[in-house]
């Protein structure tokens, strides 16, 4: 067992820090550090294809597809440096992270000629049309329907909860592709062009007061029968080989953002003198041990391999960190009393503290909320009996 | 990097396993309440699995190990609630090392690797001492602001007290301060460390236990028609606790780690796994007893083995509050 890096691996780390600082101090500092998701997204798309040009946009991928095979440790460096250096939120996380390897693994060899260069290249942003006003915590109720008419799937329903969808070019999209069938049954998974008449996307505006998430209407939205990816049928098997790579590797990187947002809590504690009260002290140390477990948390789930087996550190690991980072913004909020609650009247959005404390209650909602995550520790991890199901 | 147990590290775990499963927990442990110490257990340990000598180096006749395959022993030992002398002995071993005294290892190390000679540790604090095991044990290893000192039981008043955790009782001891062990601060520097980070790692194993052993219970138990187990108020409190322990291995793991690579997150790490890993044991332990309902609250039942030994590890070598402030002082680096 060890704690370290290899002296290669930090020579690659080295390497990345030094490019990510680079461009974060000069041509992209306009988007250094932007704590939301969606402000500049035309300077975040250039941003993706300045990573392209340098083979940083998909590293673990193969080299043919535009990565360069990069070993999990490696991608661990380059996701911590990449927070360290404070580039912005990944605009094509999905198809980085999520669509990309799908198709990797599951897709055609056309749909990877298709699809993938652009996804490596930054051209070609994406998201994900899963959760519908029915279907949230039971995913599998999906209602939206998708039928064949010649070469095409037709489609008709409504997504909702679909991060990034105004600024993404196509939607993955799990549709009914049988009629009469219910739950996982007669789901297929279907790659769609944002751009076209049948689409209507809705922004919902959150708690903090921005719009990440939308509403996308499908009313007659056409795709080629080619872009369905496994066979008719089996777009559960599809998405959840896909979700097992959310627990990725960009969750270290995302650690770094949290211990800016730890560090500026420590901050404000220190500037403020609640940094000698004990009370705050136990808080704050709380806080420090929590991210800390974190990190060594995530670096065992990557040991147990890659695409990372639903061991009890994988398992775990949403819940873990979802709730720390609520608890930090509670935690943020109490150390600045008041204070915390004003930004200038002129102020855009809310300030990193505010806005962490607003942001974090979805971090226990979306990706499977706090209780979805408990029956999956309970009935996967620990083999204790399912919950009866109702009819539905 | 690979922060995992290698091929070695997991077969002395195994074998570990193996054998506190087959010598020690249950009737063994119940039996030796009565004297607050498994000899037999303890000479077992020592000698037919031969690891006495775990952390001393090869060329003093042990097996040169570090404390990762300390940790993972102590888990083990931990999960059995062996009545065994594993932290004196630890600790004591720690401190000789560290001390680099030849006549003192000399003198102690053979007879402690074959487990003819045990020791008990404290922390001296005011006045006195309650020290684990130091009425069942041949020395005692105090530990205090002058260094480490390490005398024979019998040169010391040692009250035996009636104790809540009775698998490791503690005793009031009075000694007078003769000359510690050479070596500054180190050798209580080196004590202390293999103490918390032994500590740790059996509330790591106890709290694993007392939730596999309420989940076997919960997927048995039927009320209403159905495994008790099978209800949400029941499986999300066994899934917060498994959350817990999840990240108490992941502090027992780092702060070993961190102890053999001497990592500059060392402190940080075992002040993090001390107040982590006794936290979660007694909360697991108390909810051994409420999800067992009645039964988890006989005698007869093993709960309040589990229960009374988080408790006694979490007031050992500092408590929660103590090394969270530690943990504050490292952070907010100030010296407060």
């Amino acid at each position: 067992m060890k704690l370290g890096f290899s002296d290669m691996e930090e020579a690659f780390r080295r390497e990345c820090a030094s490019w990510l600082d680079e461009q974060m101090a000069g041509e992209f500092a306009d988007i250094r550090g932007i704590a939301n998701l969606v402000d500049k997204p035309e300077r975040r798309k250039a941003w993706e294809r300045r990573l392209a040009e340098h083979r940083y946009s998909c590293i673990g991928w193969p080299i043919a597809w535009g990565g360069r095979d990069a070993t999990l440790n490696e991608q661990v460096i380059f996701a911590e440096e990449y927070a360290r250096a404070g580039a912005p939120n990944r605009l094509n996380h999905m198809g980085v992270e999520l669509l990309g390897p799908t198709l990797l693994a599951l897709g055609s060899s056309e749909q990877k000629a298709r699809f993938l260069p652009a996804i490596a290249e930054g051209t070609a942003i994406w998201c994900q049309g899963y959760s519908e006003p029915g279907a949230g915590s039971d995913l599998a109720a999906i209602r939206t329907r998708a039928r064949r008419d010649g070469d095409e799937w037709v489609i008709e329903g409504q997504k909702i909860w679909t991060s990034l969808a105004q600024f993404a070019d196509m939607i993955f999209v799990l549709a009914r592709t049988e009629d009469g069938t219910r739950g996982r049954e007669g789901l297929s998974f279907l790659l769609v062009d944002l751009d076209q008449p049948g689409i209507e996307i809705r922004p919902i505006r959150q708690i903090n007061g921005e719009a990440e998430f939308n509403e996308v209407f499908f009313d007659g939205a056409r795709c080629p029968v080619e872009n369905m990816v496994g066979a008719e049928g089996e777009g559960w098997t599809v998405s959840t080989t896909l979700l097992s790579f959310e627990r990725g590797i960009s969750t270290l990187g995302q650690q770094m953002q949290f211990r800016n947002e730890l560090d500026a809590v420590i901050a404000a504690a220190k500037h403020n003198g609640k940094a000698a009260d004990p009370v705050f002290r136990q808080r704050l140390a709380e806080a420090e041990i929590g991210l800390r477990l974190m990190r060594y948390g995530a670096l065992r789930m990557l040991a147990g391999g890659k695409g990372g087996a639903l061991a009890g550190a994988a398992l775990t690991y949403k819940i873990q960190w979802a709730s720390w980072r609520r608890a930090l913004g509670e935690l943020a909020m109490d150390v600045l009393g008041q204070e915390g609650e004003v930004a200038p009247a002129d102020a855009e959005g809310w300030p990193l503290l505010a806005n962490l404390y607003l942001y974090s209650r979805a971090d226990t909602i979306y990706g499977g909320t706090n209780q979805i995550q408990r029956n999956l520790i309970a009935e996967r991890g620990l083999g204790l009996p399912r919950e009866p199901r109702g009819n539905a | 990097m690979a922060f995992a147990l290698d091929e070695q590290q997991q077969m002395i775990a195994e074998t570990a396993a193996a054998f506190f499963a087959e010598n020690a927990g249950g009737e063994r442990t119940r039996a030796a309440m009565a004297s607050g110490i498994d000899r037999d257990l303890w000479r077992a340990y020592c000698r037919e699995l031969g690891f006495g000598g775990l952390t001393v180096p090869e060329d003093l006749g042990g097996a040169g190990l570090g404390h990762v395959e300390l940790a993972v022993v102590a888990e083990q030992a931990g999960r059995t609630l062996a009545a065994i002398p594993l932290l004196g002995h630890a600790m004591a071993t720690a401190a000789l090392l560290a001390s680099d005294d030849r006549a003192a290892i000399d003198a102690h190390l053979p007879a402690m690797m074959a487990g003819d000679r045990s020791v008990a540790a404290g922390e001296r604090g005011g006045e006195g001492l309650l020290v684990p095991h130091a009425a069942q044990c041949d020395l005692l290893l105090l530990l205090g602001e002058g260094g480490a000192h390490l005398i024979d039981a019998s040169a010391a008043t040692v009250e035996p007290l009636k104790s809540l955790d009775e698998t490791r009782p503690l005793a009031r001891v009075h000694a007078s301060a003769g000359d510690p062990l050479p070596g500054g601060a180190a050798p209580c520097e080196a004590a202390r460390a293999a103490g918390v980070l032994c500590l740790a790692a059996e509330a790591l194993g106890g709290a694993q236990e007392a939730l596999d052993r309420t989940v076997a219970f919960a997927k048995e138990r039927e009320q209403f028609g159905r495994p008790v187990g099978s209800f949400q108020a029941y499986k999300h409190r066994l899934a917060n606790r498994t959350v817990e322990i999840e990240q108490a291995r992941s502090a027992v793991w780092w702060a070993a780690c961190a102890l053999d690579e001497g990592h500059e997150t060392r402190a940080l790490a075992l002040h993090a796994a001390k107040s982590f890993c006794a936290d979660t044991y007694l909360r697991v332990a108390g909810d051994m007893i409420q999800l067992h309902g009645g039964i988890g609250f006989t005698w007869e039942h093993d709960a309040h083995l589990f229960f009374k030994r988080a408790r006694a590890i979490a007031n050992m070598l500092g408590d929660g509050p103590h090394h969270r402030e530690r943990v504050a002082r490292i952070m907010l680096d100030d010296a407060a």
